[in-house]
């Protein structure tokens, strides 16, 4: 982890940065200016849910309700936090 | 992986034009020495798509996965329609990009772009010095570009700077960077002159030493370390100085698609170069049968219609065997390795160009910039000398 996550905390999509579901592709994607990342299930599932409004703790909550087969989902869903935050594709609100 | 057919047959593609660039017109105020627009580009000036066909053109590539547009040209400011073009662009959902020079920019344009949903506007800039702006398009635009950066930076747009580097600026790299960061620029592209159309003509005037490439990348290097994420720096590697050549666009109809002034529709910038080939146009069938089923789309997806030494090569899905225009622009034959390949037998065309540019008085001829009248001259087979420099003979 290179970020310090905490469940308290409430990010956003970053200014001038785009996510949304593509039809076509069928997978959720982050648009900005010169790139484009395609996101994978799992991430995608994350960032639907980072909305300027749930905190990290929330989001865990929210996903560990959705998929509660997944063993330690919390560890998959910080780590997506980490990779997003390195990214620069959040901003944190609080 | 698009199945091979040498575009005889239909083909089955599963790639998607995930870039469009829309080239709204060849018209422009600027006249720089380096643009990669065609050297006949006088010819399409005449036949612009209208209004509705690029709407169309818009609403199909979406259909076909579209998601990044480009809006660019010529300038395309010098539409009055760009504003429709930007609200039809939000209404589908891209993230549109508007690619300009700056000239034509006003208050009450952008006001009207912020509102109708463009998300970013890429600028230009040429150098630090207002000389060398000037020289390089030819126009008196210096204060302008500085201007139009801060009403950029006002109306809440992320910052583009995209700078064309040759060796006119190549020595005011670290200035550039000191005046990106100054006007609060958020991403900086160092876009070494890659040499098609004017620039190709250009070439020996426009042509940097090895030892200033080098020089300029550790200072990029350097520079990017002190700013971190606050500014994004993007720095491209000239492919003359590289040991193997790019995947050209990611492959040739892999993820990008051009429509151009007059409608052709293209995989890469400066493909009409290329012979005995004929481009869609959304005139005809549209442009779901142009990336699918066009012969030309065809043509060079997969790997089947390369030659030695690309055919076996072990490396051959790293770069596709390069550029299909520079193979033709320098070695006559459209399907050859790209000489800048190290492997390529034609690669001593590189190797003297590199050479020529360590003595670049010897070598330099008077720039052609890129204006009508020149262009006018090109097509009617004047200038021949210059472009025919860079054509092996078949």
């Amino acid at each position: 982890m290179q970020n310090t996550i905490q469940h308290t905390d409430i990010y956003a999509i970053a200014l001038h940065h785009r996510f949304q579901w593509e039809e076509a592709q069928q997978c959720y994607v982050i648009l900005f200016p010169e790139g484009m990342v395609k996101l994978n299930g799992g991430a995608g599932e994350v960032l639907k849910l980072v909305d300027g409004q749930r905190s990290v703790g929330e989001v865990v909550a929210s996903l560990q309700a959705t998929f509660p087969d997944v063993p330690d989902i919390e560890k998959d869903i910080l780590a997506m936090f980490d990779l997003a935050l390195g990214k620069a594709w959040l901003r944190k609100l609080n | 992986m698009a199945q091979q057919n040498n575009g005889v047959a239909a083909n089955v593609t599963h790639t998607q034009p995930l870039w469009l660039l829309a080239e709204v017109t060849y018209r422009c105020p600027l006249h720089c020495a380096f643009c990669y627009n065609p050297t006949d580009y006088d010819k399409h000036t005449q036949n612009e798509l209208s209004t509705e066909q690029w709407i169309q053109a818009l609403r199909d590539a979406r259909k076909l996965g579209a998601l990044q547009l480009g809006i660019s040209g010529g300038e395309p400011l010098l539409r009055d329609d760009i504003e429709d073009i930007v609200v039809e662009a939000k209404k589908l959902g891209y993230y549109s990009n508007l690619i300009t020079s700056g000239v034509g920019l006003t208050e009450k344009r952008i006001q009207a772009f912020k509102e109708g949903g463009l998300d970013h506007i890429q600028l230009s800039m040429h150098d630090i010095t207002e000389e060398i702006n000037n020289f390089i398009t030819n126009t008196r635009t210096f204060e302008l570009k500085k201007k139009v950066a801060a009403m950029i930076k006002n109306h809440g747009y992320p910052m583009v700077l995209n700078v064309v580097i040759h060796r006119y600026n190549i020595g005011h790299i670290k200035e550039i960077l000191e005046m990106a960061e100054a006007l609060g620029a958020d991403y900086v592209e160092l876009a070494n002159t890659q040499y098609y159309g004017w620039s190709l003509v250009n070439r020996s005037q426009l042509m940097p030493s090895k030892e200033q490439i080098d020089h300029a990348e550790k200072i990029t290097n350097e520079f990017r370390a002190k700013v971190g994420n606050k500014m994004k720096i993007f720095f491209v590697v000239p492919d003359y100085f590289a040991e193997r050549p790019k995947k050209c666009m990611n492959g040739w109809g892999e993820v990008f698609m051009i429509v151009t002034a007059n409608g052709d529709v293209l995989p890469c910038h400066s493909a009409r170069v290329l012979p005995n080939m004929q481009f869609p146009n959304v005139r005809d069938k549209g442009l779901e049968w142009a990336w699918k089923d066009s012969p030309a789309f065809n043509k060079y997806r997969g790997d089947s219609w390369m030659k030695a030494p690309c055919r076996t090569c072990p490396e051959k899905d790293n770069d596709l065997a390069g550029c299909r225009c520079q193979a033709f622009l320098l070695t006559g034959d459209a399907e050859s390795a790209d000489p800048v390949c190290s492997l390529s037998p034609n690669h001593h065309i590189i190797e003297k160009a590199i050479e020529d540019a360590k003595n670049p008085q010897l070598q330099a001829q008077p720039i052609v910039f890129r204006t009508d009248k020149n262009s006018k001259k090109i097509i009617a087979g004047e200038l021949q000398e210059r472009v025919a420099d860079f054509h092996a003979l078949p």
